[in-house]
């Protein structure tokens, strides 16, 4: 009991420790007490450049984006009843990640800054608008998780295709960037435009959150004890896309964050999908911007991606919780 | 008043009639029993009659309202619904399980008022689960499960009881458990109706037995009048012998 009570503290208390520390680290190593001045806006200029500028953005930029898939992650497997589900499985990424590269292929993105994260927003949306309306229409789940693996499938083919046919090696290197992930370089200027939908996502899944309970029983008993089904799966549905496309918009594809945070934290909510969603956001993001700081810190010729990181990190864990599990459920 | 009513109820799916212009009643001080063959539309009728299901013709009122057009949460209140069991998706803990039966009232589990604290704990010592209530459910046996699925419909406090094979896949002592869990709900003034494929079972503690075949009800009455060996040969196709309410089922026929 005591362990669930200190469980938010303890994470928010690591994330803002974890949010300080990328401020400090990175390829030139500021004291802390330099990076201290210049965050309340004294000290060098420079040094309020680097801190403001550069790692600050960017150490939120990686939170925010992990937060989102967090939480969507915890909320789908709430909804599917699946420890297996994460934002990938309804599609909703792959679908931003094409609608980006597209952007990129047809030097739209060269027009504005705002093309490419606006084309992941609206490709997340667009996947999104297309699982709400199937789930109006079928009972069951199942058919969701299979439109989502014929969404993700069919936009895996379609940017391998503009790749085949990348006009330049520029192009190909900006879309590998996109589809790889990352945040480096982020500003304050596209975390804004990214954090609205982001954020709105996130409230839609904490005001629906309580049916997420509900549904361990199955649908069946789930629409017994009165939960509205329908409008559970449109809501998790449309709040868990606006997040992740938020978070696509941010630093492209990073996948399986939203699968192990969810899976640690839930012995720890007594695994209430409900009670899960708020400590998963945090525990992913804290997770990104560790895996952000390692990223800057490894002494490599080229930056590796942060999703490259996260991936190495998560697909063993996804495999391993994949194994363990006992049941099969619909 | 509580009461599940169901007039001339007819559902049809892709040219298959599954429940053809059924009547079914049920109201509080009665243990009634569903039976019928697999396929004849037991499931079907319920889910229908609670408004769960769209229905092709016919009437479905929960103390008068029309099933349908009740709100999920309205309905729970009304009348508690086990449908047949499923894995739960969680190991979650048993007392937060029963709690779920308080999600109409606006309860979640970590979040009980007083009211709710009382009608789980309540549930809880009704279904004998007061020395499980902080296990895990994936560590429960099926019967031990079975009651806290019980707990949780009691939990709702909601007047009537649907119950879709609650004894499934049990052992007999188990059986004769959840019967006496359901026995004792109806004394306390609650109703219940119960899909049982145990005869034998049903006989005993039925206090008026629906028999269905082939998506018609073709039988109700208290099991004195509709428990005849022709009606199980009729129905089910087996040889029986039948003393009051012991029934003894010799082979198929």
């Amino acid at each position: 009991m005591t362990l669930d009570r200190l469980l938010l503290p303890v994470l928010v208390a690591a994330s803002l420790l974890g949010l300080f520390a990328a401020c400090l680290l990175g390829s030139t190593p500021m004291p802390f007490d330099r990076v201290l001045s210049a965050f309340v806006g004294a000290g060098d200029a420079a040094d309020r450049l680097v801190v403001w500028q550069i790692r600050l953005p960017r150490a939120l930029a990686a939170f925010a984006t992990g937060a989102a898939l967090g939480i969507s992650g915890a909320a789908l497997q709430g909804l599917l009843r699946n420890p297996l589900a994460e934002p990938g499985v309804l599609g909703v990424s792959a679908s931003a990640s094409l609608f980006a590269t597209f952007s990129l292929y047809y030097g739209l993105a060269a027009l504005s800054p705002w093309i490419l994260p606006l084309a992941a927003i609206a490709g997340a949306l667009a996947a999104t608008a297309l699982i709400a309306l199937a789930a109006i229409q079928t009972r069951s789940v199942v058919t969701l998780i299979l439109i989502g693996v014929g969404l993700s499938s069919f936009s895996a083919a379609a940017m391998s295709l503009l790749m085949n046919l990348a006009p330049n090696p520029f192009s190909l290197s900006d879309m590998i960037n996109w589809m790889l992930g990352s945040v480096a370089n982020r500003s304050f200027q596209e975390l804004g435009l990214a954090a609205p939908f982001i954020l709105a996502g996130m409230a839609i899944l904490l005001i629906s959150r309580r049916g997420l309970s509900a549904l361990t029983l199955g649908e069946e008993a789930a629409s017994g004890v009165g939960l509205n089904l329908r409008n559970q799966r449109i809501l998790t549905v449309l709040g868990a896309g606006l997040a992740t496309g938020g978070s696509v918009a941010l630093a492209g594809a990073i996948g399986f964050v939203g699968i192990v945070a969810p899976h640690i934290i839930r012995p720890f909510v007594r695994h209430d999908p409900a009670r899960s969603l708020i400590p998963s956001a945090l525990l992913a993001g804290l997770f990104l911007v560790l895996a952000d700081i390692g990223v800057r810190l490894m002494p490599t010729s080229n930056e590796l991606k942060l999703g490259v990181v996260a991936s190495l990190i998560g697909a063993p864990a996804f495999v391993w919780i994949a194994m363990r599990r006992r049941t099969l459920n619909g | 008043m509580a009461e599940l009513l169901a007039r001339d109820l007819t559902v049809k799916a892709g040219g298959a009639t599954l429940v053809d212009t059924a009547n079914i009643r049920l109201v509080p001080g009665e243990l009634v029993a569903l039976l019928g063959p697999n396929g004849a539309g037991k499931t079907s009728l319920l889910r229908t009659t609670l408004g769960l299901e769209k229905r092709t013709a016919g009437l479905a009122t929960l103390n008068g309202d029309d099933s349908a057009k009740l709100s999920p949460m309205q309905r729970a209140r009304r009348v508690a619904y086990l449908p047949q069991l499923r894995p739960l998706a969680w190991p979650n803990a048993v007392r937060d399980v029963v709690a779920l039966g308080r999600f109409a009232y606006g309860a979640a589990p970590g979040r009980l008022s007083q009211e709710d604290a009382e009608a789980v704990d309540s549930a809880i010592e009704r279904c004998d689960l007061a020395g499980l209530k902080d296990r895990q459910t994936d560590t429960l046996s099926g019967g031990e499960l079975a009651r806290v699925h019980c707990a949780r419909a009691f939990a709702s406090d909601a007047p009537l009881l649907i119950a879709d094979e609650p004894v499934a896949a049990l052992d007999p002592r188990h059986q004769f458990r959840i019967m006496d869990i359901v026995n004792h709900f109806v004394e306390a003034g609650g109703g219940g109706l119960v899909v049982l494929h145990d005869i034998a079972l049903a006989a005993r503690y039925a206090t008026r037995m629906i028999w269905m075949q082939e998506g018609r009800i073709i039988a109700d009455g208290p099991p004195e009048e509709t428990l005849t060996p022709e009606r199980l040969a009729e129905i089910y196709g087996v040889r029986a012998r039948i003393e009051g309410r012991a029934v003894e089922i010799e082979g198929a026929l």
